[in-house]
């Protein structure tokens, strides 16, 4: 095109200009069209509504010990709730300043100190950390071990030693009443 | 076959789509090198497995249910109920470990003769392509059961993706259809199945249109210059090829009705539970290697911390991510690392024994894989890991430039003749 851009007239150049104009328009709305076309393929993937209708989960803290944890089921995941002891939000409050590969106070992982609510799902390669039920092994500082490739995890859920990369993950959740909880 | 000894329908047909001349000059007449020996029988072989695990399956769909509820129910009716239905899973179950073993031997077989140097890169790298091919359906295979394995097979490799800075827990979401391993994801995990098989079908299709324009490598690494140098592919390597598909159906056919679940896992017959992982979660054996490498990064391991700066860079956790598939990826490039005028390494003894020790730490890996991550086999692991990424970025390389190889001889003729005289 060049070469005759430079041999041609004014008129002719102008011509030159318009078709790459049109050339060049029409390839982008054509890009805009296909990527358009492409994003139901793409977003079809993501969850459905009726997935995300079962997004939350009411559970009464009443029937939990002292020192007794349960496991509960939202969106498919394990929640771990654990009534803990004092001695466990001693050993959590004095490990905020402990050497942790994620920084996170105590405090800031829990609404009621008493209350630990977190996903159940290490945060290496999403298995299920051990130590939730009597005589599962805790690890190393007292709060959850995940067998699949050895992270534990502090009675904060806190990353402590092993691989995964951060704490066990604090879901959304509001006390409804002092023994009733609403997560996500 | 000429036109002349066709039938007069086949002449007709050819005439018009000209299939039959199509297959008599790539599977008659087509030239192949005297020489090869069995090691090039594992291309045909694996050819002939794809099409095993192709029947296998489409019949195993006619029966399977994927749905969460359904399937681990559906695949023990296929085994209990469904006439000749143990026969045909256990077929594809221990075909998919065939199919591994086979192209492992096949790729071997490549990186021992220098299959993969000019003018056969494209052929090379489209093999690395089917092979990244089969992982991904072996993989989403091994999850439709919807045993203890599966789920949590699955859990862990969708989970890698999380290590994708900023985005990697959407893209976790994307791929799931929801915030775990659930029903979405079994869904398209068949549907990938099914599709994936025939995706491979045709980059198969290209890898004999590649190979069939500069014909087989041999194992002494020269061209076929003369006819002197080849026969035709009828009946010299259809026989050959035949003979060799016997004995591997023997091996084959000893798993399916001795040891059917040689190569599986116990859990895996335990239907799928979200609140309990296994103690010990394996991958099947022909992913441990990748498992390893994948492993060996661990936040307190030197190598990683000088790789990311102390950590600045990146997670250990993405770095074994990016390790591991890096580990298949780098074979693309090998065509390039490999600095050699010389194809066979029997004439290169150096490379030769450097190829060996690739392989002895290729099986180390695998070992490595299947044990837990702790102690002495992480620290064998990352060893091997080092040794992996070392093999093909250095040693190969280097010694490729340094080595001088010994005279091959002037052909592939001269080459039977100076063994049958000498």
């Amino acid at each position: 095109m060049s070469d005759n851009a430079e041999t041609a007239g004014s008129a002719e150049f102008d011509e030159k200009t318009r078709r790459d104009f049109l050339f060049t328009t029409t390839a982008a709305v054509g890009a805009v069209g296909a990527a358009t076309a492409a994003w139901p393929f793409i977003d079809q993937m993501n969850p459905a509504a009726d997935t995300l209708a079962l997004s939350s989960t009411e559970v009464n803290l009443e029937p939990i010990a002292e020192g007794q944890s349960i496991t509960v089921v939202w969106r498919g995941k394990p929640v771990f709730i654990r009534h803990r002891t004092t001695a466990e939000i001693e050993a959590a409050q004095k490990d905020d300043k402990a050497d942790l590969p994620d920084p996170q106070a105590d405090v800031d992982r829990v609404q009621n100190t008493k209350w630990l609510v977190m996903v159940g799902v290490c945060t290496h390669f999403g298995c299920i950390p051990l130590g939730n039920k009597s005589g599962e092994s805790k690890g190393e500082f007292g709060g959850w071990f995940c067998p699949c490739h050895g992270s534990h995890y502090d009675t904060s859920g806190r990353i402590r030693k092993g691989p995964a990369p951060k704490n066990l993950e604090v879901p959304g959740y509001k006390f409804l009443s002092d023994m009733q909880i609403r997560i996500g | 076959m000429s036109d002349k000894q066709m039938h007069p329908v086949m002449q007709w047909i050819d005439y018009r789509l000209p299939i039959f001349t199509f297959l008599n000059h790539e599977l008659h007449e087509y030239p192949t090198p005297k020489n090869l020996n069995y090691w090039w029988n594992f291309g045909s072989l694996a050819g002939i497995i794809l099409v095993i695990m192709l029947v296998t399956g489409i019949v195993l769909a006619m029966h399977y249910t994927a749905h969460v509820d359904l399937a681990f129910g559906s695949v023990e009716r296929i085994m209990r109920d469904v006439n000749y239905g143990w026969l045909i899973r256990y077929v594809h179950m221990n075909g998919a470990s065939m199919f591994f073993i086979i192209v492992y031997i096949h790729m071997l077989r490549g990186l021992y003769f220098g299959s993969y140097q000019a003018p056969r890169e494209l052929l090379w790298m489209i093999g690395v392509l089917i092979l990244l091919a089969m992982m991904a359906t072996a993989f989403m295979g091994y999850v439709l059961p919807w045993g203890q394995m599966s789920f949590w097979g699955a859990t862990v490799i969708t989970n890698l993706f999380s290590a994708i800075p900023w985005v990697g827990d959407d893209i976790v979401t994307l791929l799931w259809g929801g915030f775990s391993v659930d029903n979405p994801l079994l869904n398209r995990f068949f549907s990938l199945h099914y599709l994936l098989p025939f995706v491979i079908i045709g980059l198969v299709v290209l890898h004999i249109v590649a190979l069939h324009q500069h014909g087989s490598n041999n194992p002494i690494g020269i061209d076929m210059k003369t006819d002197q140098d080849s026969v035709p592919f009828h009946p010299y390597y259809t026989v050959k090829d035949l003979f060799g598909l016997g004995a591997f159906l023997i091996f084959f056919a000893f798993f399916v009705f001795f040891a059917p679940n040689y190569f599986g896992e116990a859990d895996n017959y335990i239907p799928a539970d979200a609140l309990q992982t296994p103690a010990h979660i394996v991958p099947e054996w022909y992913f441990l290697p990748y498992y390893a490498i994948l492993r060996a990064f661990t936040a307190d391991w030197f190598v990683y911390n000088i790789l990311s700066l102390g950590g600045f860079i990146m997670t250990a956790k993405l770095m074994g991510v990016l390790a591991m598939f890096a580990s298949i990826l780098l074979l693309l490039f090998l065509p390039w690392l490999d600095g050699s005028k010389v194809k066979s390494s029997r004439f290169r003894p150096v490379h030769a024994m450097f190829v060996w020790i690739f392989v002895l730490d290729c099986i180390v890996l695998g070992i490595c894989g299947a044990k837990p991550a702790e102690g002495m086999w992480l620290i064998i692991g990352q060893t091997a890991t080092v040794y992996y990424f070392a093999h093909l970025l250095f040693i190969v390389p280097i010694v490729s430039r340094l080595e001088r190889p010994m005279m091959p001889p002037e052909s592939i003729a001269a080459s039977i003749t100076a063994k049958a005289t000498g």
